[in-house]
């Protein structure tokens, strides 16, 4: 039964492994929390998930799971044939009935009610209100009524148990939605490269000691090179159009990036590179820098971003002459074409939603152009675009 | 069957913590605590150490920490100046072999409680030295060819706040833990722990002003638990009267004190941009 529970998890995207499994179930074995099925979720969750950012999906993936909560308790479910609780009978209840249910007291009474019944109870039962079955007003089996009911399969009727895996409040630490400036700078990070290069000015403390000890106590004095970040990126955002509604996320992006390196440039365009580009967004028709001076000045090691919605008429791309703003003798392929060869890590991330990316014509040409390396702009996507960097 | 973990009279425990300590506790297995800075996520493992009665151990982790620090270290300087001097015990490695924070907690005579603190400061590959060590809850010292083995393994919890990715096979040897912000239930509760005579009204007005700041969209900073306890402790020192603290009072904007929760120019600024517009909503 809890095999199943697990690879539902891996099905839902929970990078759960067997040795985290087998510790719940040493945990289970242990009995750290058995008495109620809030306490499994808890220990589940503890065992299991080890990122809140999937606190959501374990959420979802155990509700789907546990629709009502029979198998949480796989040695007592296992007694109940499933087409015995098959509903077959709705009992409608007035409220002065419903009133005058009584509740048996706690979870814990229930459980051990619950077992004593299905110990004592053989064969199917409908209505009543002491056997497990369907539509009675026992504590026990479904579609009937029952303040404090446990719900064995099909569907409560009274709506009353609420679950704490139902409200999903980790709704939004789930990493393919929250982007903040902070996560960004945690996804750019990964980026990040430390080398050692140029002369050695930094006194090695370690290196000393170590080399005057081998030198039997004559002191041997040890520098090594100062560690610098050694990634270099070029950054171009577009701006203007379409993209006026993704400014605040571009903005975050901008600000985290620009704390992370020590090598950023940072250029923008508008909708596609043509053969200019500016680096001040407010005076972009009175400096511009032609793109071929780009090519000429930043080495082949820089790593290069693009950020923009790539949401524009198929002409711009690959027309000459087709930009919005101005005539360009060479259509935006070929200046993309140029870049993607000069620079062959480069990324392009895209604020739009990934799943409606098919719908636009523009986009898929310029994931040809960018041989597929696009990706959203969340933090999910940010961490496979620097995975692709790095590579 | 060891003690169970329920919180202590200082400290308040929601029934997902104590599964997850006390799953950890029984299977003596490192526990990884998450949560926004502020939540109470070093003082558990004094809280967890407290309750269960056994001795504490802090490793507080700074970006410059290794492993290795933790386990043993070879003070070769001290060696180095001994047999300069001509000193006797230089000739024993031994004597120059300091002892960790974590062999510390492997030496207790009863079982411990080892704080790994915010072991995310800390440089990417330092949870990876570590793997071992937290697995068997033993390491080899080089220099003096000895294996040291934990007389009881001890209870480890370790913090983090997010900074850096943890390494999966790190997390796989741990229980997790992520510590919500606490809703205005258990903030109740909580402030009732530490006040314990603190007046009702000012209480859930003081609690009512405090969430009215931490909604506030787009905070840099947005206060956490730990500031509205110094917060309280501010109030009751200055005795702020309960009326002080509510929202309609058209004269101020921002609650008495205020520096104690906001921490940033610009959200103090943000923040009294939100009530000025609120309040104008309200009057038309």
């Amino acid at each position: 039964m809890l095999n199943r529970f697990f690879l539902t998890l891996r099905d839902a995207g929970i990078p759960v492994t067997l040795t985290e499994y087998l510790a719940l179930l040493a945990a289970l074995d242990a009995r750290v929390a058995v008495e109620d099925v809030d306490g499994f979720y808890y220990l589940a969750r503890a065992a299991l998930v080890k990122d809140e950012k999937h606190y959501d999906r374990y959420d979802r993936a155990f509700a789907a799971h546990f629709k009502g909560v029979e198998q949480a308790f796989a040695g007592l479910a296992k007694e109940i044939p499933a087409d015995w609780l098959r509903k077959t009978l709705e009992r409608v209840l007035t409220e002065d009935e419903k009133a005058t249910v009584e509740a048996l007291g706690g979870w814990d009474k229930l459980m051990e009610t619950l077992a004593e019944r299905l110990r004592e109870q053989r064969g199917r039962h409908e209505g009543g209100s002491k056997w497990i079955g369907t539509g009675g007003i026992s504590p026990f089996g479904h579609g009937g009524f029952n303040p404090e009911g446990i719900r064995i399969g099909g569907q409560g009727g009274g709506r009353r148990a609420v679950k704490v895996w139902e409200k999903r409040e980790f709704r939004n630490l789930d990493d393919t939605i929250e982007l903040g400036t902070r996560n960004i700078k945690i996804a750019l990070r990964k980026l990040r490269r430390f080398a050692r290069d140029g002369a050695a000015e930094e006194f090695d403390l370690e290196g000393t000691i170590d080399s005057t000890a081998r030198n039997a106590g004559l002191l041997d004095l040890r520098f090594v090179p100062e560690r610098h970040n050694a990634v270099k990126v070029l950054l171009f955002l577009d701006v203007g159009g379409s993209m006026e509604s993704h400014v605040r996320v571009c903005e975050e992006l901008f600000s985290a990036a620009r704390s992370e390196f020590k090598h950023l440039e940072y250029y923008y365009f508008h909708n596609f590179l043509y053969e200019s580009v500016w680096c001040d967004g407010r005076r972009r028709h009175a400096v511009r820098t032609p793109t071929l001076e780009i090519l000429r000045t930043y080495p082949p090691d820089y790593r290069v971003i693009f950020v923009g919605d790539a949401s524009m008429s198929p002409y711009e791309i690959m027309q000459p002459g087709g930009s919005i703003e101005h005539w360009n003798d060479e259509a935006g392929a070929v200046w993309m074409q140029r870049l993607t060869t000069r620079y062959p890590k480069h990324v392009w991330l895209n604020p739009e939603p990934e799943n409606r990316w098919d719908y636009t014509a523009s986009i898929g040409i310029t994931r040809k152009l960018l041989d597929e390396r696009m990706y959203p702009l969340t933090l999910e996507g940010l961490d496979r675009a620097i995975r692709a960097l790095r590579a | 069957m060891t003690a169970k973990f329920e919180g202590t009279d200082r400290y308040v425990a929601t029934d997902d913590l104590m599964v997850a300590v006390n799953a950890a506790v029984t299977l003596a297995r490192p526990l990884l605590v998450k949560g926004e800075p502020g939540t109470g996520k070093t003082q558990l493992a004094e809280e967890i150490a407290a309750a269960l009665d056994k001795p504490l151990y802090r490793w507080h982790i700074k970006s410059t920490t290794k492993a290795q620090h933790g386990l043993y270290e070879y003070d070769a300087v001290s060696r180095l100046r001994d047999s300069q001097l001509g000193e006797a015990k230089v000739h024993d490695i031994a004597n120059y072999i300091v002892k960790g924070r974590m062999w510390e907690a492997f030496d207790s005579q009863s079982q411990a409680v080892l704080l790994i603190d915010e072991i995310d400061k800390a440089d990417i590959e330092f949870p990876n030295d570590l793997l071992l060590e937290l697995d068997r809850m033993e390491f080899f010292i080089h220099e003096t060819r000895q294996l040291i083995k934990a007389r009881h393994r001890p209870i480890v919890v370790i913090t983090s706040n997010n900074e850096k990715e943890l390494p999966d096979a790190f997390l796989r040897r741990c229980f997790f833990h992520f510590i919500r912000f606490p809703d205005a239930d258990t903030m109740t509760r909580i402030v009732a722990v530490h006040f314990p005579d603190l007046k009702r009204e000012l209480l859930s007005e003081a609690l009512n002003a405090f969430y009215r700041v931490r909604d506030v969209p787009g905070l840099k900073k947005k206060p956490s638990t730990s500031e509205l306890l110094d917060w309280l402790k501010l109030l009751l020192a200055e005795d702020v009267p309960p009326e002080a603290l509510r929202a309609d009072d058209p004269r101020k904007s921002l609650p008495p004190l205020y520096g104690a929760l906001l921490k940033n120019e610009q959200d103090v600024h943000l923040f009294e941009q939100v009530m000025f517009l609120q309040r104008r909503q309200q009057r038309s």
